[in-house]
């Protein structure tokens, strides 16, 4: 029987938020991209809370779009409140949180794909891998089309096998009701890929006109808001913003969940995926931190034009009677209608170990893959990944050298080192404690670290390089200059000290010491600094941050220096470790079944010991 | 491959006048010049490579020692990287206390095999020798490994792992704070995690104590009691125990089952066993006893020859004598109350020994031979296991750097600075004492993150 046949560069399968970073990536770079979903309509669909960003999550998106990615674009033009999170904390852990209005924000993403040169969106399920001698040739839909292909990216997130549960009730699907993907996961384990399966879930949507809100304390964006994207004119984003509300659950909710708990699908076992522990369902609340007598809820809008409310923390697989009963105890939500119930999912994703830290498929080559597909959870991960997987299926036709950012320049470095080398048996999310060098990887200097790699692969203008490049010398010479400007010690110095509380000073210092200080900063030594010239906003901040934490920042750069050593002694590709005699049987076994890229990651893989990685350098360097 | 900087006691604590520590890395010359002091005012950072000079070590303003100091530039050097030797007064005190200097003014212990390790990535060692670096790496790494994890059975460990487990809740508190804000408050954290970290310090500073008085040779000194059965043996161990431990008859043969007791003579432990009589038997169970003694003397860094002073020397004797052969031994002429046989001139022959005059019934020169023990110590001429040393070394080191991490702590809660910056330096004392007990930190904060907080949507 005939089939429709077609030719393209790259093909990403699903257009999620991995897809589309990924799709727009390889066809920003020339490559013809055709990117498939099993629905146009569910193009950077938020299936689940309706906002981006957060604790390190804000991070991501900042890497996203220094490196080029839209995610950060996209939010700023999508955004119905915003907030900086941590903002008494250090400047680490500040981190930014736009809630989204969910339609805007995919019809918006949409938009940007249907302009995009040199891609395609095509409606299909993609069912099965073409693979001839380890090498990725295309894919088939589940028509029977065939596309011929170079690379693949795989980013079909929670589609794989899917079905949702409410209590007993269970449907094959995706997220809120959308196709399942069948026939793929038998394609990949034919082609001996492992797989896991895992599982998530959302709460209730409710119908805003039947909530109670005023019995609810008010949750408001910032009064300035501060823009995602490096390439955002911070003017433009000041607008009017909604409000979210705080409720709490009770005892009484509690009382109502632990009733029910045998007819939850996970305490009854129907579940088999392994759920995550940083975004438990209620129940798993109320069982595992039963000394706690309420739960924070958030109520948070789905958009503007649609009245539908999320009720964050309330994440549920109880049945339909049971939801009803739990929601109605909360503070607010007596009389709330619920629009769509709470339910789990469970899908099937890949243990991702099998990658390498290009996001290529270690066994098949030209295969990518990004997002919960790799065992992540979140829209920022799922970029992230999605950005990178795209990129290298770019620059791996265009036979340049993929990328691979690592854990002292990224947090999307530290995401895809941890989901590539480490055991991972939960959906993974990304944590500012899981990135040990936190104080360098700041939201505030993203572009600093990044934009450069982003024009060098090409995906960001020149015009933007040129202006991050100024900013870096200008930032440079400021911090020289306070380093070395002596402040004695006269009267409108010590007046302005006194205002502050600061301490008198005795004798000389220098302006960089008096920065350094917990209760003064670099603004508010402006009527002191005689010299100081004009300075913008990103500037001033950097400045500030350099001189106030270079104790902790010099650290934090020798400990990078350390790291790095190791980091760049690659292993061979066909590196043979029976010939290391040395070697202890489990260190051989584990570094045999991961083959690691380079030392350094050889190190993190669990069971092979300091000693193991001394035997491997020597070995290493015998043979050079 | 590596840019921190190692020492370590270079002259494997044999029996020589001079010890040497080495410390190599780019910090060696920041470190010597911090401790180095001479009358002219060198500073030996500036000197020629391949240099030596005389001069002093000082702790701050303690004296440490005298000594000569080797200056080697990179890359002339064994290692390849900048080199300081310190030659200092042989005798395990000094070494050691010059060792300690050295690292507590930022160098690191040396691995197991680290040095021979940076010679030959830094390309200063011939590729043949490369399989036996690994091998040694390999041997000596399980080997300390293992002693490590010996020696810490028990008590240390426990109050270590009860450390580790304080500090790992504070900073996944911290964590989950700063991960959802929303959910977890901080607000007022500070006070009590001061008083926390308080407590901490203070029973850290409590264990590198224990360290110091003495117990920094843990395992102490492997010593061995010989002599005749009645020579007076077990009476010379219950004397020193001060307590009755082993059975004590007229009968000869006694003292049938090897017991191990350890004695502190002047701030040095000896770990002694207590054997059967030496002697040919026909009893079996005596026999195990006395081959098991012969074992012990060959292993024991130290034997104290009991010597029955009324009664003359004979076969047994003999034997005896030649298992002190190349041992440091102390020879005890006991009984001197009664009337002697033999005499300290005869003793010292036959054995090249210190012999000393002693009545353990009467209680007399005990103090001389715990001063004379103290004196061979002291002065290096009894050694002992050099592994366990270096062990012991490391955990000590391990502990205060742990301590270094919390005194940090305090000082940024002092400085204001915000709750994100505490977790750093917490996390370096967890990964210290954690590299103690041998353990490594893998996922333990998100583990007990989740564990113990309840996080999230």
């Amino acid at each position: 029987m005939p089939v429709l046949e077609k030719k393209c560069d790259v093909a990403v399968v699903g257009a999620g938020h991995a897809g589309c970073e990924a799709a727009l990536a390889a066809a920003r770079l020339g490559l013809e991209t055709v990117i498939f979903t099993v629905s146009v309509d569910s193009i950077a669909l938020m299936p689940c809370n309706p906002n981006i960003g957060g604790s390190s999550k804000g991070h991501l998106v900042r890497e996203i779009d220094a490196l080029g990615g839209e995610m950060g674009k996209n939010i700023d033009k999508t955004f119905i409140q915003s907030k900086m999170l941590n903002i008494s904390k250090g400047p680490a852990v500040h981190s930014l949180r736009a809630q989204a209005d969910k339609a805007e924000y995919s019809r918006s993403m949409r938009q940007v794909l249907q302009k995009q040169e040199h891609l395609t969106i095509k409606q299909a399920e993609v069912t099965e891998l073409i693979v001839t001698e380890g090498e990725i040739k295309g894919i088939k839909t589940f028509t029977g089309a065939i596309y011929h292909c170079k690379a693949v990216v795989l980013c079909t997130g929670t589609y794989l096998k899917a079905r949702c549960l409410t209590g007993d009730s269970i449907t094959h699907t995706g997220p809120n009701g959308l196709q399942a993907a069948n026939y793929l996961t038998d394609s990949l384990k034919d082609n001996g890929i492992e797989m896991f399966r895992f599982k998530t879930g959302t709460p209730a949507r409710m119908d805003g006109s039947s909530i109670d809100f005023d019995k609810m304390e008010p949750q408001y964006g910032d009064e300035r808001v501060v823009p995602f994207s490096f390439s955002t004119d911070p003017d433009s984003v000041q607008k009017e913003q909604i409000t979210c509300y705080l409720t709490y659950t009770n005892e009484e909710t509690h009382e109502i969940i632990r009733e029910n708990l045998d007819r939850s699908p996970i305490y009854a076992g129907i579940i088999e995926g392994t759920g995550p522990r940083y975004c438990p369902s209620i129940e798993d609340k109320v069982v595992k931190f039963s000394d706690k007598n309420r739960h924070q809820v958030f109520l948070e809008p789905e958009g503007i034009y649609i009245n539908e409310w999320y009720v964050g923390g309330m994440s549920s697989s109880l049945p339909e009677d049971v939801q009803e009963q739990m929601y109605h105890t909360v503070l607010g939500l007596e009389h709330a209608k619920i629009v769509r119930n709470a339910y789990a999912i469970e899908y099937d994703c890949i243990n991702a170990r099998q990658l390498n830290p290009t996001l290529e498929f270690k066994n098949i080559k030209g295969l990518f893959s990004g997002g919960q597909f790799n065992g992540s959870s979140g829209y920022e991960e799922a970029a992230a990944q999605g950005l990178i997987a795209g990129i290298n299926a770019a620059l791996k036709i265009l036979e340049r050298e993929m990328l691979v950012l690592d854990r002292s320049e990224a947090y999307i470095g530290v995401l895809i080192d941890d989901l590539v080398t480490k055991e991972n048996r939960e959906p993974y999310r990304m944590m500012t404690s899981r990135a040990e060098y936190r104080l360098l990887l700041r939201q505030d200097n993203a572009d600093i670290r990044l934009t450069e790699k982003g024009y060098e692969i090409g995906l960001v203008s020149k015009e933007e390089y040129e202006l991050l490049k100024r900013r870096k010398k200008e930032i440079a010479e400021e911090i020289e200059r306070l380093e070395h400007t002596n402040i004695g010690a006269n009267e409108e110095v010590q007046s302005l000290l006194r205002k502050y509380d600061s301490t008198e000073l005795k004798s000389g210092t220098t302006l960089a010491e008096l920065i350094r200080r917990p209760e003064l900063n670099y603004d508010l030594l402006a009527p002191i600094d005689k010299n100081r010239t004009n300075k913008d906003d990103r500037v001033a901040e950097q400045v500030n941050i350099s001189i106030k934490y270079k104790g902790y920042i010099e650290r934090q750069l020798k400990q990078v220096e350390q790291y790095k050593k190791l980091e760049n002694k690659k292993i061979p590709e066909n590196f043979d470790y029976d010939k290391v005699g040395s070697l202890r049987i489990e260190a051989r076994q584990k570094l045999k079944e991961f083959l690691p890229v380079s030392i350094g990651q050889a190190s993190r893989i669990s069971g092979v010991s300091p000693a193991d990685i001394s035997v491997l350098l020597v070995y290493m360097e015998q043979h050079r | 491959m590596s840019v921190d900087t190692i020492a370590a006691i270079a002259t494997g604590m044999t029996n020589s006048g001079i010890g040497i520590v080495r410390i190599s890395g780019e910090e060696s010359f920041t470190i010597i010049d911090k401790i180095y002091h001479s009358k002219s005012g060198k500073v030996l950072s500036q000197m020629m490579s391949h240099t030596i000079h005389y001069g002093h070590i000082y702790d701050g303003e303690q004296l440490v020692d005298e000594v000569m100091v080797s200056v080697m530039h990179a890359p002339h050097t064994y290692t390849g990287e900048d080199t300081v030797e310190i030659n200092c007064h042989g005798g395990l005190y000094i070494v050691q206390k010059v060792l300690d200097t050295v690292l507590k003014y930022g160098a690191r212990m040396a691995e197991p095999g680290e040095f021979s390790k940076r010679a030959f990535l830094n390309g200063k060692m011939d590729l043949s020798k490369a399989e036996a670096v690994m091998d040694l790496i390999h041997a000596k790494s399980e080997y300390a490994y293992q002693n490590s994890l010996h020696q810490l059975q028990g008590n240390l460990r426990e109050k270590i792992k009860t450390c580790k487990e304080k500090i790992i809740y504070e900073i996944a508190f911290i964590e989950s704070a700063l991960d959802d804000p929303e959910h977890i408050d901080i607000t007022g954290y500070s006070e009590r995690l001061q008083e926390k970290v308080k407590e901490l310090q203070m029973e850290l500073t409590r264990l590198i104590a224990s360290f110091q008085n003495g117990k920094i040779i843990k395992e102490g000194i492997k010593t061995v009691i010989l002599g005749k059965p009645n020579a007076g043996k077990s009476s010379l161990l219950n004397v020193l125990l001060g307590e009755e431990r082993a059975i004590v008859t007229d009968v000869e043969g006694t003292t049938r089952d090897v017991l191990e007791e350890s004695v502190t003579l002047g701030g040095i432990k000896l770990v002694i066993m207590d054997t059967a009589g030496i002697r040919h038997t026909e009893d079996v169970v005596e026999k195990i006893g006395v081959e098991k003694a012969k074992e012990y003397a060959r292993e024991a860094d130290f034997i104290i020859y009991v010597v029955d002073a009324s009664k003359p020397l004979d076969d047994n004797d003999s034997q005896i004598c030649r298992l002190l052969h190349n041992k440091k031994s102390l020879v005890l002429l006991n009984k001197s109350d009664l009337q002697p046989m033999i005499t300290k001139e005869e003793m010292t022959g036959k054995t090249g020994s210190e012999v000393i005059s002693v009545s353990v019934k009467e209680r007399q020169g005990i103090e001389e031979m715990a001063e004379k023990i103290q004196d061979m110590f002291l002065k290096g001429e009894i050694n002992f296991n050099e592994d366990i040393m270096i062990t012991n070394l490391r955990h000590k080191n391990l502990l205060d750097s742990a301590l270094e991490s919390l005194n940090q702590v305090q000082q940024s809660i002092e400085n204001q600075m915000p709750e994100d910056f505490y977790s750093i330096d917490l996390m370096s004392a967890y990964a210290s004492l954690g590299y103690i007990i041998g353990e490594e930190v893998e996922d333990d904060l998100v583990e007990e993150i989740f564990h113990k907080f309840c996080m999230g949507k």
